[in-house]
């Protein structure tokens, strides 16, 4: 990288790498202002008790106590906690699966890979609203199947409260396994080839190959690939908005939607920064100790 | 230590690796065709296409159907007529509240949105990228450490701060406003991918430039740029369905006037009021969703590329 020797007895330190200081206002300002002084910020205000506009009168922990007795706040915990373990699971397993059939030096991969990645590449707001369409109970999935013959087959998903936030799963996986796939494939295809040939030779059967050898081999892949999933789950708003907008009643609500709707049309400021704030504990959760793994222990992954 | 995590993302390339082919007997191989292990990789394999497919397939299908036809029927079979009005409608005169002049509204915002972030955008984190990789100064690590752990920050956390800051700025609500937030959520990524590229470029070049006398923005538009061409296109594919795509941004930092068009079609669908044209709804959701899958399938492999890059972006 960059060697420049530093002159570091010059005068007129700020003048040097004037235009690169410059160059980098835009940053700067992202970083510190926003980024770390709007997370601040935020913060601050969650122990408000601001309502349509931001005041500084403070209630200590006020909000959280009412955050925490609130049903749709639970409800939404209980929904991000089901959907985000359930699509953790499904995620990395279909994506491994799938990635495994894809490094069998098959013909047509490319094809395949395109097919598998194209979900990725909408909009979860159209990812929500086709399969709000694909299990419609009137048209859709339910109503081919009783019109095969079985005819007390129920699968609705988007009007029963109990498993709604199945339904969503459904449409997040089709949307996030094909690039979990693409993670995979690609760690897949960084281990060495001598590891197989000995793995033959041996007479180990390829299951036991994948199982013992090469997924620890990829312990580095998945735990990225786990933090992308992760970071993403807690995010989830626009595909429960598009298929469900939360419904039916409350039963699909999500974190980032409470915090919407409690900023911009409850106008109660005070319980949008609170649930926030929970939001970005719950990430810290996750990237902390994967960036304490990653980078604090001075040692390089492979 | 950043490198690590963009060294690492930016790995898929998934070129079958050639001394994997040629290593080890040549020739053609006596490879019986129907297999059992064959049968079973290949069978899944089309069964999962089959149901990737599926709702692109009855997206198109419900599409090209009159309501009379998805009323009686099954949304998996084929129109048996053919008609383009849902299409029509959808574009020209699907209604949002009080408008009735279709998605067109949207698109047409969204075309406004996408292009300027798209381009600001990339321009201030090549250059930020370039001034990080060959110019580094005191704390811009720190800065960059900051912007990049700023990724993973859950958007709703950061939403209000710059409410008011685009409020001070007088420029809430408008195409500007969305434009500027735009360019901040996308700096952390696009940064690295920069930064990343750009330090990789051998040295040599940028030292006998600096011999030759050349400063900051000569070496970045005279020798950077014209050598960085295929990683302006990989943050191009990134950002134009990223933009593209964006639904929280949209309804929080712009007026229903600028809605996108993500913003646009939830509002058709998800309407309560009238009768649900699901032929209509369809077609809008196509619409809405052709522009990045005209960039993914056009751009194939450079999208793989910019996603796992991206990635991090969630």
């Amino acid at each position: 990288m960059t060697a420049l020797t530093r002159g570091s007895g010059r005068p007129n330190q700020w003048l040097r790498n004037l235009n690169a200081k410059i160059a980098s206002i835009p940053m700067i300002l992202t970083a510190v202002v926003i980024f770390l002084g709007g997370t601040i910020w935020t913060v601050v205000y969650s122990f408000t008790n601001s309502k349509l506009l931001p005041r500084l009168s403070f209630v200590g922990l006020d909000q959280y106590e009412r955050l925490w007795a609130a049903p749709r706040w639970i409800i939404s915990i209980q929904n991000l906690a089901v959907y985000g373990f359930l699509s953790l699971i499904f995620s990395l397993v279909i994506g491994f699966v799938l990635a495994a059939l894809m490094d069998q030096k098959i013909r047509f991969e490319n094809t395949f890979r395109t097919i598998m990645l194209y979900p990725f590449a909408l909009s979860f707001i159209v990812t929500g609203l086709v399969w709000q369409w694909l299990l419609n109970p009137q048209f859709g999935i339910q109503s081919i199947v009783r019109s095969l013959g079985w005819t007390s087959f129920s699968f609705d998903p988007l009007y029963d409260a109990d498993i709604v936030i199945y339904g969503i799963l459904i449409a997040a996986l089709w949307q996030g396994t094909g690039l979990v796939m693409c993670l995979m494939l690609a760690g897949l295809r960084g281990i060495d080839e001598d590891i197989w040939k000995a793995a033959r030779v041996d007479g180990i059967p390829m299951w036991k190959t994948y199982v013992l050898i090469i997924i620890p081999m990829m312990r580095g892949v998945f735990i990225t690939t786990l933090v992308i999933i992760a970071s993403g789950i807690v995010k989830v708003y626009d595909l429960v908005v598009a298929q469900t907008s939360g419904g039916p009643g409350i039963a699909s609500e999500v974190p980032a939607k409470y915090v919407y709707d409690y900023m911009f049309q409850a106008q109660n400021l005070g319980q949008g920064f609170a649930a926030s704030t929970m939001m970005l504990i719950t990430v810290a959760i996750i990237i902390v100790p994967w960036a304490y793994l990653e980078f604090g222990g001075g040692r390089k992954r492979a | 230590m950043l490198n690590l995590v963009a060294n690492n993302s930016m790995v898929p390339e998934h070129d079958a690796v050639p001394g994997r082919i040629t290593a080890g007997p040549s020739g053609r191989k006596p490879r019986r065709k129907l297999s059992r292990r064959n049968i079973i990789v290949y069978g899944t394999l089309i069964v999962v296409a089959l149901y990737y497919l599926l709702p692109l397939y009855v997206m198109i299908a419900t599409s090209l159907k009159g309501m009379p036809e998805i009323r009686v029927g099954n949304i998996f079979a084929p129109p048996l007529e053919i008609t383009f009005e849902p299409w029509v409608k959808a574009w020209a005169e699907a209604c949002t509240g009080l408008n009735c002049d279709g998605l067109s509204r949207g698109f047409w915002n969204s075309v406004r949105i996408t292009v300027p972030s798209v381009i600001i955008s990339i321009a201030v984190a090549s250059v930020n990228g370039y001034a990080l990789a060959n110019w580094r100064f005191k704390g811009a690590e720190l800065f960059f450490t900051i912007l990049v752990v700023g990724a993973f920050i859950p958007y709703q956390v950061m939403i209000y701060p710059i409410v008011i800051v685009l409020r001070e700025m007088g420029v809430y609500g408008t195409l500007t406003g969305l434009v500027i937030v735009h360019t901040i959520f996308g700096m952390p990524i696009l940064t690295l991918l920069f930064r990343n590229y750009f330090a990789g470029l051998p040295e040599e070049l940028f030292k006998a430039a600096r011999v030759d006398g050349a400063g900051f923005w000569t070496i970045y538009f005279k020798i950077m740029l014209p050598m960085s061409l295929p990683i302006f296109v990989v943050a191009m594919i990134l950002q134009v369905t990223g933009i593209w795509n964006d639904f929280l941004f949209g309804v929080v930092f712009t007026r229903p006037e600028y809605y996108p068009m993500t913003v646009q079609l939830n509002n058709i669908v998800n309407s309560v009021q009238g009768v649900k044209e699901y032929n209509v709804n369809m077609a809008a959701t196509i619409l809405t969703g052709a522009v990045p899958l005209v960039v993914y399938f056009v751009s194939g492999r450079l999208f793989v590329r910019g996603i796992a890059a991206g990635a991090v972006k969630g």
